[in-house]
């Protein structure tokens, strides 16, 4: 757990390097064409540009520490509140989306790992293959245009007030693109963990005990299989939160992937640099929290 | 004995390893089949590159958004009507380009005529008279202009069968490219961690954790931001830094192995350098790991490409991709002219299946012990 210490400072290091150093002065970004040298001074002193690096750094990391980023560029937004309106959004799109594809994705892995060599599992896995070949943009451009704009069964696009309206209404569409997205690449890789279990030891037993071979893969093999699965949905979790960022956008759900979208299209710096924290954070936390879970599903695991 | 008999007759067939991973390649039928048509890709993507294919893909030469011929061939007669309708009332003609700012200067100079100033023209006068121009010349040539166009046309009536050729010379080479840069990071960062171990592998370590503590996509999006530029050699920047991490890993685990190894610790003894180890002898015998993460990468770097140019932050504007067809083919659809996003997709799908299929087979023939 205290490893993640020093690789939380790496990321602080690495963001200072790309947004102080390599991203150049800011100023000029912000004041526009039409400025005069002492407006760009100004807004540099504002910024603590003109400061040495030294100094700069310590003035990230204190904004670190208290949580406080200060405002948008383009808004002026504390970027605080930016962040506590935005979490909801997203995660009424994503909780439902990665339970809902988590669970159809190891029911129909487990299907075709009982069906594993034969014709019906090749044609699905090249099926997949296929499926993931094509881009996340056109599922989300044609089944927009197919189900909301051509048979209207949902709202094009669009957010509500309140929950109810918007995860029965607003969200429906969205999570059922994310689940068509996600459904090919997490059959495959679940269909491999199940592969992987079936020739074990402890399957030949059960099989020469005579056991049902659905109570095998559903009840041993599954138990088994656990592991990697709630590994990879937890692993999934922070990436998503960003990464959901072209459904967010196409239908228009301020949520925080939207929200990095436009700050990197308005050049809006402090967003992007306490989204990638934040987001560093949260992946820290999850891998100790990933280990944790590891010894509750594995008692053989220890953690040292 | 006999195998050993066997296999030295084997060997004085001459041999070599890369002539057995080939012969077990040909084997397999599907592979064989992708890797044909990855190659048929390459080849269109070189030869656009060159210039001997699509190197006129900017050019006018249609209808706007005439619709493909097969099209056009089934549906005669309302297909024409249908082509000529909207087509119509969007082709360029010197009438209808005017400028969209005349209202608002003549306006400001309505209220400068007290006091006439000079220094006030029309800032776009210059550009206007070049869009008259190209109007003219194109109206001119509007005689040749064909509606016979395999794919169709698009807003502008460039070839979207040409349009797609030069994206994918755009998406490949940027996927490949990018992939060979991560590879090479990746490999040698694995290498020196791997190999040398203690205070080296320590850092190296800390650096992976780093970057894979930021999501993928997050880390592309935040360099793109900073970094403010667009182009093809931008994005296989980008991609580069920030996909070297998996190669890493996996190439850096090789390296543990192997570097305990009988052959290396002769190469030891002989007085072969640690350079020489690790590049000479170490490297050929993980080659089959690099190989296949290389592969993995291309297809893994042409899908985040695409979404880096729909998005508005990969190619600049004057090059054309697969991402920012499809970013066109968003409005095109709503008005029903969908073939330039078919033909995106239809390519970027048979091109990343083929590759994704090939590098399985690739893992499969490599890694014979994997089955």
């Amino acid at each position: 757990m205290w490893q993640s210490i020093p690789t939380l400072l790496g990321v602080v290091l690495l963001v200072f390097l790309l947004f102080n150093w390599v991203g150049g002065d800011p100023a000029y970004l912000l004041a526009g064409k039409i400025s005069n040298p002492e407006q760009i001074e100004n807004i540099r002193h504002q910024l603590g540009v003109d400061q040495s690096y030294a100094a700069q750094l310590w003035i990230f990391i204190k904004q670190i520490l208290t949580g406080d980023f200060g405002t948008s560029w383009a808004t002026g937004e504390p970027v605080s509140e930016i962040f506590a309106t935005r979490l909801g959004p997203s995660l009424t799109v994503l909780l439902p989306m990665l339970l809902i594809d988590t669970l159809l994705a190891v029911a129909a892995a487990l299907l075709v790992a009982t069906l594993r060599g034969s014709l019906t599992d090749r044609a699905i896995m090249i099926a997949c293959t296929v499926a993931q070949s094509i881009s996340i943009l056109v599922y989300i451009i044609v089944l927009q245009y197919a189900l909301a704009y051509k048979l209207a069964w949902f709202p094009i696009q669009g957010w509500g007030a309140t929950l109810p309206q918007n995860l029965f209404g607003y969200a429906l569409l969205p999570v059922i693109v994310g689940v068509v997205v996600a459904l090919a690449p997490d059959l495959r890789l679940y269909r491999s963990f199940f592969l992987d279990e079936i020739h074990q030891d402890y399957v030949r037993t059960a099989r020469a005990k005579g056991l049902p071979e659905g109570r095998i893969l559903g009840v041993h093999v599954l138990r088994n299989a656990a592991i990697p699965i709630v590994t990879n949905v937890m692993i999934q979790l922070p990436g998503l939160l960003a990464g959901a960022f072209l459904i967010e956008r196409f239908f228009s759900i301020p949520g925080v992937g939207r929200e990095v979208i436009l700050a990197v299209e308005r050049s809006d710096f402090p967003i992007i640099k306490a989204v990638t924290i934040y987001i560093a954070i949260a992946t820290l936390v999850i891998n100790v929290l990933t280990d944790l879970m590891y010894r509750a599903l594995d008692p053989r695991v220890r953690l040292d | 004995m006999d195998a050993v008999l066997q296999s030295g007759e084997d060997f004085s067939q001459e041999v070599g390893v890369w002539g057995l991973v080939w012969q077990r390649f040909r084997r397999d039928r599907v592979g064989m089949v992708s890797l044909v048509v990855v190659l048929i890709f390459v080849i269109i993507a070189l030869a656009s590159a060159t210039g001997v294919m699509a190197s006129d893909w900017s050019e006018e030469v249609g209808t706007s958004n005439a619709p493909p011929e097969f099209l056009s061939k089934n549906l005669a007669a309302p297909g024409a009507t249908e082509a000529t309708g909207p087509a119509a009332r969007i082709t360029p003609t010197e009438s209808s380009i005017s400028d969209p700012l005349s209202g608002d200067l003549a306006e400001i100079r309505g209220e400068v005529t007290a006091t006439p100033n000079p220094d006030i023209s029309d800032p776009l006068a210059d550009v206007l008279a070049e869009i008259k121009r190209e109007a003219k010349s194109s109206s001119a040539a509007k005689a040749r202009q064909s509606d016979h166009l395999l794919f169709g046309a698009d807003k502008w009536g460039r070839d979207v069968f040409k349009k797609t050729i030069k994206g994918t010379q755009v998406s490949l080479l940027v996927g490949m490219a990018s992939a060979a840069l991560a590879t090479l990071i990746g490999t040698l960062f694995g290498a020196i961690a791997g190999y040398y171990g203690g205070k080296r592998d320590d850092f190296f370590n800390w650096l992976y954790s780093v970057f894979t503590s930021i999501p993928y996509l997050l880390l592309v999006l935040a360099i793109a931001a900073v970094l403010n530029r667009r182009g093809p050699d931008t994005v296989i920047l980008i991609l580069a830094l920030t996909g070297w991490t998996g190669i890493f890993r996996l190439v850096r685990a090789e390296y543990l192995k192997h570097r305990v190894r009988e052959y290396v610790l002769a190469a030891d003894a002989i007085g072969a350098s640690h350079l020489r180890r690790v590049f000479v002898h170490i490297l050929p015998n993980v080659s089959h790991v690099v190989l296949v993460q290389l592969s993995l990468h291309v297809v893994l770097f042409i899908k985040s490409e695409v979404v880096l140019s729909f998005l508005g932050f990969g190619v600049g504007v004057d090059t054309v991709s697969w991402g920012s067809m499809l970013n066109e083919a968003q409005s095109e659809l709503l008005l029903g002219y969908w073939w330039q996003m078919a033909a995106a997709t239809l390519f970027m799908a048979v091109l990343v299946t083929a590759f994704s299929l090939f590098t399985d087979a690739l893992r499969d023939t490599l890694d014979p012990k994997l089955q």
